[in-house]
């Protein structure tokens, strides 16, 4: 029934426009120094900034290089500046943004750019692994550890971290200083520092507590506002600063 | 498998409790600040004349009061301590040659050290009327 009504009246049918995209391009193959390329691109109202990326490499350039892999806002492999904003490009919809205007598209800063829109995570990561982001606990249990859903809710907003490095690649103190563990790795270890089941509280505080680690945060609250899922970052990166100097989470 | 050497050089342990006193330094001498910033201001230039009784004389009688001497070195010391190092952190998240900032963070403290001493000698000995052999004017109120 709701079907024919659609064909009928044409509800449902979604406005397309043209919208122009600045993209950053570099490779390390060309030699040539990273540039602004252009592409004009139709796109619907629903399309989101890495649809059009999508059109540009599958009808324009199938040089454009960029990651995503669930293209739905849970993998986090899409972040990239988009009007100076750091955003997944799958979470963008392209009218949000003024479309009177180009719209531009350049990887995240503060790390390496491998090619187009790709830069090297490595250092991302390892700032990730330097805060032990795994349970820590000497118990061997037989059944699931309980947790009350209060202990469960003093460190909820932490595990929405999907690790697209939107955050860290947003704060001025990481685009200078590399050594900066970054927002991503504090909140990933405030997950766990305030976690009631681990027992490694104190150890995450002491590599925290380092010359790169909370100390390095201006509260300018880039991250907070670069996060794509919500996460109240800079107000992690306090919370972690007041368990170092209380001690104990 | 590509296996890149050393992508993130080890982070050096030293000074790290540095940076949590200035960090806790920075916050505490803020809140100070703001009291005895604002009482200066207030005291000076609302309360009296305002600011038309504001001269040697004003200044002289403050010094006078061993009250007056402790907040406005308390003042000196904490500004330029808080001013400098707020210079320091940005030194770091700007300079991106190693030389360059220990260059600029020498300068800063040295220049912090020097105004701080330079100003806790003027609060501290400070004497508005001075033997009449070294200076050749004094003030009318040294007369009396």
């Amino acid at each position: 029934m709701s079907n024919a009504v659609a064909e009928n009246t044409e509800i449902g049918v979604v406005p397309s426009f043209t919208v122009t995209l600045f993209v950053r391009r570099f490779s390390k193959e060309d030699g040539l120094e990273a540039r602004w390329e252009d592409f004009d691109v139709t796109v619907h109202g629903t399309d989101r900034v890495l649809d059009a990326l999508h059109k540009i490499k599958w009808e324009q350039d199938g040089s454009l290089s960029f990651r995503r892999s669930c293209a739905h806002g849970v993998c986090g492999s899409d972040a990239m500046r988009i009007n100076g904003r750091n955003r997944l490009a799958c979470k963008t919809l392209i009218k949000d943004l003024d479309i009177t205007e180009p719209i531009y598209v350049e990887p995240i800063k503060g790390l390496e750019v491998e090619k187009d829109l790709i830069v090297n995570m490595d250092p991302f990561y390892q700032a990730y692994r330097d805060v032990k982001p795994f349970l820590i606990a000497s118990d061997k249990p037989k059944a699931e550890r309980i947790q009350s859903p209060e202990d469960r809710e003093r460190f909820d907003m932490t595990t929405k971290c999907i690790l697209c490095a939107a955050c860290t690649s947003s704060c001025p103190v990481f685009w200078t200083d590399g050594q900066y563990f970054g927002p991503a790795a504090i909140v990933n270890a405030h997950r766990f520092i305030f976690d009631s089941r681990d027992e490694a509280a104190d150890v995450r505080l002491e590599i925290l507590n380092d010359k790169e680690g909370v100390w390095r945060c201006r509260t300018t609250f880039n991250c907070t506002e670069a996060c794509p899922r919500g996460i109240e970052v800079t107000r992690a990166i306090a919370e972690v600063k007041q368990a170092i100097l209380r001690g104990k989470p | 498998m590509v296996t890149i050497e050393t992508p993130r050089s080890p982070r050096s342990r030293k000074s790290a409790n540095r940076e949590k006193l200035a960090w806790l330094f920075m916050r505490a001498s803020g809140v100070i600040l703001i009291v005895l910033v604002f009482g200066h201001l207030y005291i000076n230039l609302f309360t009296g004349e305002g600011i038309k009784a504001i001269d040697f004389a004003f200044v002289a009688g403050k010094w006078a009061d061993p009250f007056w001497q402790v907040w406005d070195t308390a003042m000196l010391w904490l500004a330029l301590i808080h001013g400098t190092n707020g210079m320091r952190t940005l030194v770091n998240d700007y300079s991106e040659r190693e030389r360059t900032r220990k260059i600029l963070n020498t300068s800063l403290w040295t220049v912090c050290i020097l105004l701080v001493i330079l100003g806790t000698l003027v609060t501290t000995t400070f004497d508005p009327c001075p033997d009449t052999s070294v200076v050749d004017a004094l003030p009318q109120f040294c007369n009396k």
